[in-house]
């Protein structure tokens, strides 16, 4: 492959519709601009979505696939209810931002996607989100002394908690697990089985 | 009123604006003999309500005036204002046409010499303007209409209004007994009409029209920029009477949208292009237009005209749908949020008064017309065979085109009637 074709690879809007959740609704977009303008988020996104979809149109795969715009969006859907053709605009965010990392295209340190996959192995470990293990996990994120530090900025809160009993200290020995450990791990089992079956291997 | 004579021989037009008048035009010249059924009180519909038409900014009351010359000199159209179609039966030949006519509660011996306006003291929101003044309970629509005669608004029934009109009319031609009556017609091709509507801009939630006094849809531009309009002529903004000389055009406000208008009403992008031309009038290098757009749609011989607008330095084009508009309350000013498509820069700008360039909605949803007809999802009228859309009842057109599409339609009615009077002999 020579370089114009890695940096401009041309059948990434086909790529992205066979493999982005919703990437199909990419080509539908005419650029009138309602999404960037209706984001809460939009002015610290580096490429609002509308452009986004362009840039894949325009096959510049490795500045869309690295981008950390897509991380930026919350789910607050002010795009989609506002599209005048309506474009699952969150739902592609999420889907770029899968692919992205199923290919190990996001950038190094990007702090929504480590949030999320220290969510989803804490929610998938035992069927039940353990929150004082996630809070820990998200506090000591960015190394041991900065965890101590943020802990201790929060100690207050964390005591209020207790308090009222709704946190327990014992939560971090093991936690409140679901019944059926085995039927939840079959359950993950088979929902990865049928993602892998539905796509196709990453180009 | 005489019941007017109709037969399978007859055809009937609904709605008597510029589509309807020209198709009961042509077929009358033809030597067809047609009723020409309009809900208001005069003929002229929303042609009437412009200040001027592109690309020529010629005004309408020059295209008015030689159709209304021509339907007084043609004595087979039968003209009934007020009139309302409640049921069509029947098929492509034979229709039987139900029609309600409501009471005017001015007659015939009228003069429209303007006596009863003056004595009577009740105003209601102007509809011929929009609603952005207010006129007496006994009114004449506006200088075109026709028949060229008053009318008393309901609200006045009852109330000493009517007695004070009647008491100044020197001709009895004031009658608050008048009653609504009900037509029945044999007809053997009908011409719906019935035109046209603004999309409800209220429903484009994140432009305020309904909160910000200074958010105003093309209509009502078209209505101050009229030297007969309410301002005289004078761009004035509703919230402080002050003159607004920066001016933004909001193109697809409703169309092009699945949320609002799925079609895109193709008239919207030229009048927007036209009425930047009336902020140059008005003001010169002064006045600054600043047009919002997707794309500018100025479809064929147009876009000469959209190349001049282009070339004109008060007119400034951003290629961006506006996100969302908020208002400055000490000001009244609009502040524009958005990010445009060229560059993707986000902006916030600051108008004196905001434009929307609002979508065209069938008058009548198809859904709504008392006959079987064949409409779209945005409820005009596809093609039939016995009853025929012209104009805007069919898709959104502009006046020309209008026209053009009214004679067609006119064309399709009288080969039904040759097709009927082939089968019998004429009555």
């Amino acid at each position: 492959m020579s370089e114009l074709n890695i940096k401009y690879h041309n059948d990434f809007l086909k790529e992205v519709e066979e493999n982005v959740e919703e990437g199909k609704w990419v080509k539908m977009c005419m650029q009138c601009g309602v999404c960037a303008g209706s984001c809460p988020l939009g002015p610290h996104w580096a490429h609002p979505p509308q452009e986004l979809f362009m840039m894949v149109r325009a096959g510049k795969r490795a500045e869309v696939l690295g981008s950390d715009s897509m991380w930026m969006c919350t789910s607050c859907y002010n795009c989609v209810v506002r599209c005048p053709r309506k474009l699952p605009i969150t739902q592609i965010m999420h889907g770029l931002a899968t692919y992205s990392n199923q290919l190990g295209l996001t950038p190094k340190i990007q702090p929504t996607r480590d949030f999320s996959i220290l969510f989803w192995k804490n929610c998938t470990r035992t069927g039940r989100v353990n929150e004082l293990k996630l809070t820990l996990g998200l506090y000591f994120m960015d190394g041991f002394m900065a965890g101590i530090k943020k802990g201790w900025a929060m100690r207050g809160i964390g005591l209020g908690l207790v308090k009222a009993g709704r946190l327990n200290a014992f939560e971090l020995l093991k936690g409140h697990v679901c019944k059926d450990q085995k039927g939840i791990r079959a359950m993950l089992n088979k929902a990865a089985e049928i993602e892998q079956r539905r796509k196709r291997p990453a180009v | 009123m005489t019941t007017p004579i109709a037969t399978s021989q007859t055809i009937l037009v609904v709605g008597g604006g510029i589509s309807g008048m020209t198709a009961a035009l042509e077929a009358a010249e033809c030597g067809k003999q047609v009723i020409l059924l309009e809900k208001s009180p005069t003929l002229g519909g929303r042609t009437s309500l412009l200040y001027r038409y592109f690309p020529k900014l010629c005004h309408p009351v020059c295209g008015l005036e030689i159709n209304l010359r021509r339907l007084k000199g043609n004595r087979n159209v039968r003209v009934i204002t007020m009139a309302e179609v409640t049921r069509i039966s029947g098929t492509r030949g034979n229709y039987t046409v139900a029609a309600k006519v409501s009471p005017r509660y001015i007659n015939e011996n009228c003069t429209a010499c303007g006596e009863c306006a003056r004595a009577v003291s009740a105003e209601i929101p102007n509809p011929y303007n929009y609603g952005l003044d207010q006129m007496k309970v006994a009114y004449l629509p506006h200088d075109m209409a026709y028949p060229l005669r008053y009318v008393l608004d309901p609200s006045a029934i009852g109330t000493e209004e009517a007695g004070k009109a009647q008491a100044a009319c020197k001709y009895s031609a004031v009658d608050p007994g008048m009653q609504e009556e009900a037509l029945e017609l044999t007809v053997g091709a009908v011409i719906w009409a019935t035109g046209w509507q603004p999309y409800d801009a209220a429903k484009i939630q994140p432009y305020g029209y309904d909160r910000f006094p200074n958010v105003i849809t093309s209509l009502e531009f078209e209505r101050l920029c009229d030297p007969h309009g309410p301002t005289g002529g004078r761009i004035l903004r509703s919230s402080d009477g002050k003159e607004a000389k920066n001016i933004a055009f909001i193109q697809c406000a409703g169309s092009r949208d699945e949320n609002h208008l799925r079609h895109c009403s193709r008239i919207c992008c030229m009048a927007s292009l036209k009425q930047t031309q009336y902020v140059r009038d008005v003001y010169g290098e002064d006045g600054k237009s600043t047009i919002y757009y997707i794309d500018i749609r100025a479809i064929d011989r147009f876009e000469d005209f959209y190349q001049k607008v282009r070339k004109d330095p008060t007119v400034s084009f951003i290629k961006s749908k506006v996100a969302r508009i908020a208002q400055e309350s000490k000001s009244g000013d609009l502040i524009l949020h958005g990010v445009d498509t060229e560059g993707y820069h986000r902006y916030a700008n600051t108008h004196d008064l905001v434009v929307l360039a609002v979508g065209m909605a069938p008058s009548v949803h198809g859904a709504d017309i008392p006959a079987e007809i064949v409409a779209d999802s945005s409820g005009f009228l596809e093609p039939g065979s016995g009853i025929f859309g012209a104009g805007c009842a069919s898709g959104p057109l502009d006046v020309n085109r209008s026209v053009q599409h009214a004679t067609a339609a006119a064309l399709r009615a009288i080969q039904v009637i040759n097709q009927n009077s082939n089968a019998e002999p004429a009555p």
